[in-house]
This record gives structure tokens, sequence and C-alpha cells, in this order.
């Protein structure tokens, strides 16, 4: 039998299929965030954004049938939430880290009364390509089922990285990012530009929450997601407010989130609780290695209130 | 147009006669702390109609519920007391840094350490005079919280990890923990469907105030919050971590040991916390398990920021937020509604408290002519 002759490889496998499979909300969320805090505005918000998106696109998937329309519906949830936020923080004299606490309980609540009915029915999932076709070993082939969302992540922080660069609109996030006054000072209006950044990174939290429900592990449930939007948020601060860097980051805590399950199945039980927070341990582990009390971090946009 | 928008209104007009021309000059901004959250409570609280108006649901049925859920009866208005005993224990836990000017949002994870510390106490002193287990248990619990909340305090003093992210990364670790605890080590051997340590034991319960079924925690958190009020306003350290909060340079100017200000305060937030865990332990469950995560840590942020980070206007705000939840039971039951609607509230209610800040200040007939 092919399935015990790889015995402790399965570990080292699992992971590099979590890699994979558990990365994309991570990647998503990040992105998302990353274009948000280069605008000089931090939503915590994520982490109700992301239970959001899940909800919703398992919903539309489950009422239209297209799976497709459901990460559409996830996207433009997401891009809601990301607004409401947007604009209650540009009143004046509120402050956008407390909003964001406010919206993650309030995405969070939301999602689970509209999402009641959702529980029960099994909703259309995305589809995955089989990348490992040429394989015979059951593990490997299983590590290699990629969804497409998982191809569009990583396509789009090398695309996020050049249009932060070189793009217009890239310069006009960071100039708001670094100096609002010199954004001003050109004639934008820096309430307008972080609007858009802040709704166009709900939108790919979204897109990341309908990963959740509607792939992997692709069903509707309250405890769907446990701090993966809070845990993406933090991997921007130490991936430097880099899209490429936010990728590597991503996929080494997919594969740390995909260590508990993996050691469960050949029989490692013991520790699983405590495997299964690998991820938040991690977080924290590099945010102590990574920042410094003596200076701001390297690559931190200036207006942004959590690095002051 | 609801019960609490009358409140705040009647309140405000008994207090702010006309004749006494002085009088908004004087008290214009203590009326503002109650009027401004009082109005974004009731637009919350309206907002929240219409959405189960939308669901085909009357939403003068649900304020009737609401109110008859969370104080219309004796009963109602014990299980609303109840419940906000642990909202002001882990309302202390962010408003106390807050005085810092940091934002802690981990309370439960330091409720959850706090109720694992307290149960090991119980547990190790088996045998021991009731007394002795309960005092170790509140030792347990406050020490327990109190280092775990100092974690993330530190944290930020030492290595400038945000406080914000690492404390609610403590809560998802703080879970973890209890649950590998409770299924292995801790593990009671007869708790089969629902993995539990062993019972702290009847007589070490701390029991109820007599003549009601509410617990003595309630009395814990009153004397915590009182406590606070005092340490904050009335104290050369609550001074000195006010000034911190206000302007750390200017702290470090004058000669502030911030590094001590920030662990102090800090380890007293998560002790609160901490205490709460072991209120839920002690008064409650009677052991330790997954259920203690029931989100009182979570709600703790909601009540410290509607009370505006003030000790002693926690102890009201726990009291309504508690009737909140109170109600959602009857909710439940009498309107159909999923038990997240209250979840949903309280996520309505703190947008706009939040948005509500924009308002200080700017409100025409409270600035008076000066």
């Amino acid at each position: 039998m092919a399935d015990g002759s790889i015995g402790l490889w399965t570990v080292p496998l699992a992971v590099l299929g979590g890699a994979i499979r558990v990365s994309t909300p991570f990647l998503f969320v990040s992105l998302g965030e990353c274009i948000t805090e280069r605008s000089g505005r931090i939503n915590l918000g994520l982490e109700g954004t992301l239970v959001m998106g899940a909800m919703s696109a398992y919903g539309i998937s489950y009422l239209t049938g297209s799976p497709w329309l459901g990460v559409l519906a996830a996207g433009i949830t997401g891009a809601l939430l990301g607004a409401l936020h947007a604009g209650i923080c540009s009143l004046p004299r509120v402050n956008d880290v407390a909003v964001g606490i406010a919206l993650m309980l309030f995405g969070t609540g939301l999602a689970f009364y509209l999402g009641k009915p959702l529980i029960e029915p099994t909703a259309p999932r995305l589809p995955a390509i089989d990348f490992g076709w040429w394989s015979d070993i059951p593990q490997l082939r299983a590590a290699l089922r990629v969804n497409v969302l998982f191809l569009i992540g990583v396509a789009l922080a090398p695309i996020l990285y050049w249009a932060f660069r070189t793009t217009r609109w890239g310069l006009l996030i960071r100039t708001a990012g670094e100096s609002s006054d010199a954004a001003r000072a050109m004639g934008h209006s820096v309430l307008l530009i972080r609007l858009r950044a802040t709704m166009v990174g709900g939108f790919l939290a979204g897109i990341g929450g309908s990963f959740l429900s509607l792939f992997y592990p692709g069903s509707w449930n309250e405890g769907l997601s446990s701090g993966q939007g809070i845990t993406a948020v933090a991997l921007v601060i130490f991936a430097r407010w880099d899209p490429l860097l936010c990728l590597w980051a991503s996929l080494a805590f997919g594969g740390a989130a995909a260590l508990g399950p993996a050691l469960q199945s050949v029989g490692v039980t013991s520790g699983y609780h405590l495997f299964n927070a690998a991820p938040y341990i991690l977080t924290l582990a590099i945010m102590i290695i990574t920042c410094s009390p003596k200076r701001t971090l390297t690559g931190a946009p200036a207006e942004l209130s959590i690095t002051r | 147009m609801t019960s609490e928008a009358a409140d705040s209104a009647e309140a405000v007009g008994t207090v702010a006669p006309a004749a006494d021309p002085g009088f908004l000059q004087r008290h214009g901004g203590t009326i503002e702390y109650v009027l401004i959250p009082g109005a974004a409570l009731a637009a919350a609280l309206a907002v929240f109609g219409i959405f189960v108006m939308l669901f085909g649901k009357n939403p003068l049925d649900l304020y009737f519920y609401m109110y008859y859920g969370a104080f219309g009866t004796w009963f109602s208005w014990q299980n609303t007391l109840t419940r906000a005993a642990p909202l002001i224990l882990t309302a202390l836990c962010t408003a106390l840094p807050a005085q810092l000017g940091m934002v802690i949002i981990g309370g439960e994870g330091a409720l959850l350490i706090g109720a694992l510390s307290a149960t090991g106490a119980a547990l190790a002193l088996q045998g021991m005079p009731p007394p002795v287990v309960q005092i170790a248990m509140v030792v347990a619990g406050v020490i327990g919280g109190g280092l775990w909340i100092m974690l993330a305090g530190a944290l930020r003093q030492y290595r400038g990890v945000n406080e914000t992210i690492s404390s609610l990364l403590l809560v998802y670790i703080a879970l973890a923990i209890l649950n590998h605890l409770v299924e292995g080590m801790m593990r009671d051997p007869a708790s089969l469907n629902k993995p539990s340590t062993r019972e702290i034991g009847a007589a070490n319960m701390i029991g109820t105030i007599p003549g009601t079924d509410v617990h003595w925690g309630l009395v814990f958190g009153l004397i915590a919050a009182v406590a606070a009020y005092i340490l904050i306003y009335h104290t050369v350290f609550g001074f000195a971590a006010r000034v911190a909060g206000g302007n750390i340079r200017a702290a470090k100017i004058v000669g502030l040991g911030v590094s001590k200000l920030i662990l102090t305060v800090c380890f007293l937030a998560g002790g609160a916390a901490g205490l709460a865990g072991m209120v839920e332990v002690a008064a409650v469950q009677g052991r330790t398990n997954a259920n203690l995560a029931a989100g009182y840590g979570f709600t703790g942020i909601l009540v410290a920021f509607l009370a505006r980070q003030n000790p002693l206007a926690i102890v009201p705000v726990a009291v309504l937020l508690g009737g909140i939840s109170a109600s959602g039971g009857l909710l439940q039951r009498r309107l159909g509604l999923p038990d997240a609607s209250v979840l949903v509230l309280q996520g309505i209610i703190f947008v706009f408290v939040l948005a509500s800040d924009a308002l200080y200040g700017r409100i025409g007939f409270l600035k008076g002519k000066s």
C-alpha cells in the first residue's frame, strides 16, 4: 500500500499542502491590509470581514449554485465593510484602531446572525486544479490539489509590489501613507484615497473569507475563522509592508497552521491544541524578534497610528 | 423611542435647569459624557430595530422583550447583575491601560488564564478550610491574569510590539493552553463529552449574596471598580499614569518610571480580568472547561469604550450590557431571533459610540458663551 509506505513523510507533505491550502486566506487578508496600511490607516476589522466574506460567499453559492458568484459577493461585502470603516474613520477624532475592534465584533456577530440558516445546507464549492497528476502517492496528490484563488493571490503579490512602485495609484497611496500634508498639497483628498484603499483591502479580505467557506475547510460554521484575520494583520507588520514578503510569510503561516492536523494524522495527538496555536505563537515570536522599541520599523508608513 | 433614550433625555432635563446661566459652562463637559453616549446608544437601538424589522419582526416587541428580559422582573434583574459582574472586571482590563494610552483587547485571554490558575489552586488545596481555598483562588486568578496582560505590556515597553495585536494573539494562545490542559493533564476522567477539570467542590464555591441569586462576584467587581477609580484619580500613581498617557516624553522628562507604570497597570488590568475568570469558576461553573470562553472579555472592551474608560462609569454600563445579554434568551424564545443577535447589537452600539466621538465639543447649546 502506498499509504503505509511513506510513513512519517506524511507530515512534511501535509505541511506543504497546508502551506498551499491554509495560506490562501492569510495571503488575501495580508495583501488587502498591506494596501490599506500603505495609505496610512490600519483596519483591525479584517477579522470580521473575513468571517462575513466566508458567510456571504457560502450563502450566495448556495442560493445561486455558482461558487464564483459567491466569491464576488464576498469581495463586495468586504468592500462595503471597508467603506464603513473608512467612513467612520474620516470623522474627526475617531481612532482607527478602535473602529477596527468594533467592526471585528460587528462583522463576526452579523455573520453568525445571518449565517444561522447556512450551517445545515451544503453549497457548491470551488473547483481545484490537480497539479499532482504525475504522482501516484495519494498524499502528494492531495497536497498539490491547488485552488485557483491561491494562484490569483500568488500572482497578485508581485503585481502589487510593482503597482506600489510604478503606477500612479501606488504612488498616491504611498503619498497618503507617508505624509497626508504632501498628498493634500498635491490637491488630492487623503480621505478619499484612504476610503478606496480600505475598500480594496476589504474586498481582498472578503475573498480570503470565501476561500475558507468554499474550499478549505469548505463549509460554514461559527468556528471557521479563529484569529486568521488578526494574524494576517500582524503579518503585514513584520512583512514590512512589502507584498512579496507578505506572500512568503503567508506560506510559512499556512505551513505552521497545518502542523497540528498533520501530526494528528500520524498519531501524535498529545499537543494537538498547542500545535493548533502555532500560527499565533509564531506571529508573536516573529513580532518580538523584529520589532524594536528604539526605532520605528523600516518601511513603515509614517502616517500609520500603530507604529507611531 | 426607547427606554434608554428616554432615561438619558430625562436625566439631562432634570440636571440642566435653564434658570442658572452658568450651569452649562460648569457642567457642560459632564453632561456631554452622558448625553453623547446616550444618544449613540439610542441610535444603535433604532438601527437594530430597523435591522430586525427587515427580518419581519416587530421592533416594538423587540424593545419590550429586551427591557423585560433585562430589567422587567426581579428574576431578570438578578440575571442581568450576574452577567454584569464579569463585565465590570473585564472592562477594567481595557480601561486601566487606556489611562496610559494603551489599547489592550486581550481581557478574554486573562480571564481564561485566571480561571485556570484559580482552578489549579483550588484543586491543589483540596481538604483545606474553604476560606483558605477561596483566598488562594483569588490570589491565583489575579496573579495568573495579571502576568498574562503584563506580558503584553512588557512586550510593548521592551520590544515595541504593538499591545493591541499581541494581547489579541494571547487570547488564542490562552484558549489553546486551556484546551490542552483540560483535555490532558487537568482532565477529570469522568468528563466524557465535555472535557473539564475536576470540580473545585461545593464547599469552596463563593455562593450568593444573601436574599438574592446574584453571586459575590458582583461585589468583587464593585470593589475593583471603586479601587481603580481611586487609584487613577486620587493617588500619585494614578496621576503619574495619566501624565504618561497624555505625553510620554513629558513623563520621562519629569522622571517618571514609565516601564514600572506600564508593567504595574497592565498587571492590575490583567488581574481584574483574571479575577473575572476566578469568579466564573468559583460562583458559576465550579470547574474549568471551554464554556468559560463565553465572550465576556470581548464585551468588556465595549463596556470600557462606552464608559469612556472611566472605572466608575463602567459599573452602570456593565449592568446595561449585562442586561442586553441577559435578554438574549428571551429574544430567542419569544421572537425567534438567533443568539447572535446580541452580538450584532453590541457591534452596532460599538460603531455608534466610536462615531459619536466626533461630536464632543461640537454641540452648540453645551458650549456656553465665554
